[in-house]
């Protein structure tokens, strides 16, 4: 142990422990900016700065090892006027029209100019211009960049993708994309993590609220709003409500309000996928030497840009099932409108999702099966939430009200979708029921479950049929768990991937929570909701059954071909 | 008349020269990694302060470079703005009045020339491409990469033997190295900026002194694959080590009785004693690598035989055969070249040069050690005859103010013409045309030509020549590698690119160079010769690096190398240079800036924990 004196407060802790640990442990809270725990610890800012007896400079306490009796002052004057002269100077370069900023009052240099009573700033404000191509999902907004680091860190770090690098020498060094290409020119999976580890505005989705609120005005549009999983375990947090409170009936209340003609959930189609890419598996299972193992899941857009562009050799690996986004809009612009007797092309269909990546799904051409865009617009949870605030939605009293049918039923299956290894566990539900035609204890594969590891691996016995299986998040986990099957070391017959770190309710589109990691406790939600819901199968979806018997016949046929699955290799990431 | 008076620095004079002496400290210490366009802006702006604002060229046209130049790096450049700068600029240096706006002109139009690419790259996608993935200074400048910064903590912490090791990763020599390497880390280390550079060497030195005997790690598992390895010297040893480490068979051939190359047969003892090298080298053998000494390739065993009978091959077999000075009278006896002389003391045979004169006719590190040596075998008088000014010697300064306080008189503007000789056939003189300094060329190097003054004649019984050394690469070019000149012509990744499975580095390579490089060249050689067998071994980090202090870093004088009196070492061939004190170096190891953890270090490249 290492004994030292912080602010006049004797410490004791391990060696190695950082001077910003050990503050923590007594109480003091050291004032960080770029700093993001075992991510990012470089000393940029230099906001953390304390001052230690007996020396002269002032250290950064978020990568400074403690020392034997050392004296640390975490709030001396010397201290106090480098923070806030480094605060203003961060701010002389970046653009503070708070007001019209998406990160308003979320914004980590807002709080701290706050917290630091900064009122003026004798520095000139002179801001980058911005450069971008604001059509792209992804908007990085040089005007507002601190040059923290973050994004570059958890690209290269959590996503082994290394979209981000810095650029320029000197005082005219900044982020851009790697090799000075153009955003939409790299292999960008659109995860959206660089956006919600961004202290600031810099990083964002790109907004589509306008092109809903547009719709929702027209009367001639039907609109049509899917939710996805994991949104229910997030909507409510920058609203003021509860995680167990903000339950999704309460979302549905709301984007009634807001006007929307029909509110479904994509556990509806989460489901679906699960007959269609469980269906699918078994049936690749059944004829084991005519095909390539493993099966990996394709309900991630991010993980398909991946492997499309980072092991385009695996591509035919993928299960051409369409995500449950896509397999609702599908839905929606075919059995949905013949049902409900509306054109196609009057329909808008929205979807919410915990995802940014979606929104450039929702563009392939190719994915399309009505004949129509199937998903109109994408909005992220933040987004929603922005939606909903800019209704002046008192969402505190708000009553729960129920989905729309037919397409708003839900097993618990289908919620987990939006954890990590919970496609896996709905897949491996139904698969196990459409084997051996015997219902499992739901919770009988919940070893999948879990954030440990670059990934974890189960071997399930299915009627003496041994499978084995693999879920992965984060896309460096997911590059080691390809470079172990490619290089033999590993073999499975069924992979699940997330491109997020803990799978949906980690998503880029999630609200943003600074220094957090929320992933594990929205998943914790959704079990919870899995748990409670009556039905704990895809295969036992009442409405899932329904559209078999009513439009797609069965799992795999010729109509659910042509509607829910996909050609991954018919559209490129890179244009 | 008004009265005179002297003047006096005024303060801010004062101020101004440091400022001044700073800037001067400030680009070398970082010129990797710096971006070549914004360099030239800050030149600009330097050369303007200069401008005493007469002429136009220069009042004007200097700071509208300077503003086109800061309009490309805000990213607004255009590629008319290209040829604007390169007008503009040979506009400057043909009209400015005075040298302050010509050579900035001249200096301008040079860069935007030379760095052409960087200046499109800025234009075209806003991107630098300058951007170091190596910050730490010291490391970058090694060519073997050696974790500097993380020794130089190790010893700090009094943890030798961890600092050996620490060394070993990317360099198996680190006693030889702590002698004699001749520390290019040092030109780089950002201590310029504060006061002076870190002596890093001497640290070295001092950690593999107090090590002691340090056992080579254990191998990897047997890979079945057999490499040999022509030539046991620096470059040699060291590909052999690491691939033995990576788990290949190697056989290393040795055309002489002795392994060490240049270590041995170069180095004189009172730089590198021979059994600090037999030590090192026998750390080296320890992992199992074999032998063969009084092998000649090419003689005893033919190239193809020893190509064929491996699975992999690394040539390295230095630079060991002299160079004439191609005048008359060179045949006498007594004229002798300085790889001989060295070799021979190598191994262990010293003539007896009582009451002769010599003279050593060069002004490298190979003439400085023939010239010491020479004053060791007993030499009455010892002249080093050099065609430029001393200032001009490729030598280190240290090595020739050693050879200066031992006795030797630099002969310097004196161009060799013809050795005289005695009845005998015996050399008596060396007949010299004296030079005078002339124009610098385009390597910054001044030139020579001949003044007009006589002829002088030196008294010379010995002369020894040491104007480079010749490569003994013609039966390899037979074999059928790419020669260039005498070098053997591989490529960076010391390899060919018709020729699968055969490796070049070193000495014979690249034409005589350091050690150091030569212990780059066989790290290089091994990882590429690794991957050709199809495997992906790593040498990694195993020690753990202490965390870096806190305290400050107030400017503090260099400890530099002492050496033992001139008048009693230069009578032996014992070791001449003295180790730091305990005191010296943790005072010499305070001073380390810590570039791995302060700074970009910290952020990216601070530390290269495998290869």
């Amino acid at each position: 142990m290492v004994n030292l004196k912080i602010d006049g407060i004797a410490v004791s802790v391990p060696e190695n422990t950082t001077i910003l640990e050990a503050a923590a442990k007594v109480g003091i809270n050291i004032p960080t900016l770029c700093y993001l725990k075992d991510l990012n610890e470089i000393g940029a800012c230099r906001i953390c700065v304390v001052e230690i007896e007996g020396t002269e400079k002032l250290r950064a306490a978020c990568n400074n090892p403690v020392e034997e009796g050392m004296v640390v002052y975490t709030d001396s004057p010397k201290v106090r006027k480098a923070r806030k002269t480094n605060l203003q100077l961060i701010l002389s370069q970046h653009d503070s029209k708070c007001t019209s900023c998406y990160r308003n009052g979320n914004c980590t240099l807002q709080s701290l100019s706050e917290k630091f009573g900064i009122t003026s700033n004798p520095f000139t404000e002179t801001p980058a211009k911005n450069n971008w191509n604001y059509e792209f999902p992804l908007i990085r907004e040089e005007s507002k960049c601190i040059k923290c680091m973050r994004c570059i860190q958890i690209c290269d770090k959590v996503q082994s993708l290394n979209i981000w690098d810095l650029k320029g020498t000197g005082s005219h060094t900044t982020v851009g994309v790697a090799g000075g290409k153009t955003i939409d020119g790299v292999h960008c999976s659109l995860c959206g993590q660089c956006i919600t580890h961004c202290p600031v505005g810099a990083l964002h989705e790109r907004d589509d609220t306008a092109k809903v609120i547009c719709a929702l005005e027209d009367e001639k549009k039907v609109t049509v709003v899917q939710i996805a999983p994991a949104v229910r375990a997030a909507w409510g947090e920058h609203l003021g409500v509860k995680r167990e409170d903000a339950t999704v009936k309460k979302l549905v209340s709301a984007l009634r309000k807001i006007g929307f003609d029909y509110i479904f959930d994509t556990n509806f189609s989460a489901d679906l996928t699960i007959m269609e890419e469980g269906s699918e598996f078994i049936e690749k299972l059944t004829h084991r030497e005519e095909n390539k193992f493993p099966m990996f899941t394709s309900c991630c857009p991010g993980w398909v840009r991946f492997i499309k562009t980072e092991y385009p050799d695996m591509v035919n690996m993928l299960s051409t099932a369409k995500s449950p986004q896509a397999m609702f809009g599908a839905v929606t612009k075919t059995y949905f409108t013949e049902k409900a007797g509306v054109a196609p092309e009057n329909i808008f269909s929205v979807s919410i999702m915990p995802c940014t990546s979606k929104k450039s799904e929702c563009d392939i051409e190719t994915l399309n099966g009505s004949g129509e865009k199937d998903v109109d617009v994408v909005l992220t949870t933040r987004e929603v939430d922005r939606l909903i605030k800019a209704s002046n939605i008192d969402v505190a009293a708000l009553e729960e009200e129920d989905f729309d049918s037919p397409l708003g039923d839900g097993s618990g299956a289908a919620v987990i979708f939006g954890a990590t290894g919970g496609v896996m566990e709905a897949a491996l539900r139904s698969a196990y029921y459409l084997v051996t035609g015997k219902k499992p204890d739901p919770d009988a594969f919940r070893s999948v479950r879990g954030f440990d590891g670059p990934w974890r691996e189960a071997q399930i016995d299915i009627d003496g049929t041994t499978v084995n299986v693999a879920v992965a998040s984060g896309l460096a986990n997911t590059r080691a768990l390809l470079e172990a099957i490619r290089a033999g070391k590993v073999s499975y017959d069924f992979v699940e991937i997330m491109a997020c770190p803990g799978g949906c309710g980690g998503g880029g589109g999630q609200p943003i929570h600074d220094g957090e990691e929320l992933a594990q406790a929205r998943d914790e939600n959704l079990y919870t909701l899995d748990k409670n819901n009556p039905v704990r199968f895809s295969h036992e979806n009442p409405a899932v059954l329904k559209v078999y018997e009513e439009y797609f016949g069965k799992p795999l046929s010729h109509k659910a071909h042509e509607l829910l699955h996909t050609d991954h290799f018919s559209w490129d990431v890179v244009k | 008349m008004d009265r005179l008076s002297l003047t006096n620095k005024s303060a801010s004079t004062v101020a101004l020269e440091g400022l001044a002496k700073s800037v001067g400290n400030w680009l070398p210490a970082a010129a990797q990694g710096i971006c070549p366009v914004d360099t030239v802006a800050a030149y600009i702006k330097t050369c303007l302060t200069q401008s005493c604002g007469k002429c136009v060229p220069c009042r004007v046209g200097l700071k509208k470079l300077g503003e086109i130049h800061e309009k490309i790096l805000e990213g607004n450049g255009e590629m008319q703005d290209l040829s604007l700068i390169e007008s503009t600029a040979a506009v400057i240096a043909d009209s400015a009045d005075c040298a302050i706006g010509y050579i900035a002109g001249e200096m301008a139009l040079t860069a935007v020339r030379a760095f052409r690419d960087d200046y499109e790259s800025h234009i075209r996608k806003n991107w630098c491409s300058a951007r170091e993935e190596q910050p730490v200074p010291c490391s970058a400048l090694c060519p073997a990469q050696v974790d500097i910064p993380g020794y130089i903590a190790l010893v700090s912490n009094g943890r030798y033997a961890d600092a050996i090791r620490l060394i070993r990763k990317d360099n198996p020599f680190p006693s030889v190295c702590g002698l004699i390497c001749e520390h290019p880390c040092e030109t780089g280390c950002k201590r310029n900026l504060v006061d002076d550079a870190v002596n890093i060497r001497g640290i070295k030195r001092y950690a593999a002194e107090k090590a002691g005997h340090v056992p080579a790690p254990g191998c990897g598992e047997p890979t079945g694959k057999k490499v040999a390895v022509i030539g046991a010297g620096p470059a040699g040893l060291t590909a052999a080590y690491y691939l033995a480490l990576m788990g290949h068979r190697v056989d290393v051939y040795e055309k002489r009785s002795h392994a060490g190359g240049m270590l041995r047969y170069g180095i004189p003892d009172y730089r590198l004693p021979e059994k600090t090298l037999t030590d090192e080298i026998n750390v080296i053998l320890e992992t199992g690598v074999n032998l063969h000494l009084n092998t000649d390739i090419g003689k005893d065993i033919s190239i193809t035989e020893i190509v064929e009978g491996a699975d992999a091959t690394f040539i390295t077999i230095g630079a060991h055969s002299d160079k004439k000075l191609r005048i008359d009278g060179e045949n006498l006896n007594g004229v002798i070249p300085a790889v001989s002389l060295l070799r021979k003391i190598g191994d262990g045979e010293k003539p007896d040069f009582s009451g002769k004169k010599v003279c050593v006719v060069g002004g490298g590190n190979v003439a400085m050690d023939a010239a010491r040596s020479s004053v060791r075998l007993g030499a009455e008088k010892v002249s080093i005859v050099y065609r430029r000014r001393q200032a001009d010697m490729t030598a280190l300064a240290e090595e020739v103010e050693g050879a200066i306080a031992e006795g030797c008189e630099p002969v310097t503007m004196m161009a060799p013409v013809r050795v005289e000789g005695d009845e005998n056939g015996n050399a008596k003189y060396l007949i010299c045309q004296p030079q005078i300094i002339s124009n610098i060329s385009r390597d910054g190097r001044p030139g020579v030509k001949a003044a007009d003054e006589p002829e002088v004649k030196l008294d010379a019984d010995i002369i020894i020549v040491a104007i480079g050394q010749a490569i003994e690469s013609a039966p390899f070019g037979e074999f059928g590698l790419p020669l260039k000149w005498d070098t053997i012509a591989a490529s960076d990744e010391c390899d060919f690119e018709n020729v699968p499975g055969v490796f070049c580095g070193g000495d014979c390579a690249t034409g005589p160079a350091t050690v150091i490089k030569a212990i780059a060249a066989g790290k290089v050689a091994a990882r590429n010769i690794d991957k050709y067998l199809g495997f992906d071994h790593e040498i990694k980090l195993d020690v753990e690096i202490p965390a870096p202090s806190l305290h400050d870093r107030p400017a503090c004088g260099r400890v530099t190398m002492k050496e033992r009196d001139a008048d009693e070492r230069k009578h032996d061939f014992d070791l001449m240079e003295k180790c730091m004190t305990e005191q010296e170096v943790m005072q010499e190891s305070s001073r380390c800036l810590g570039c791995d953890h302060f700074g970009y270090g910290k952020f990216r490249g601070g530390r290269c924990f495998k290869w």
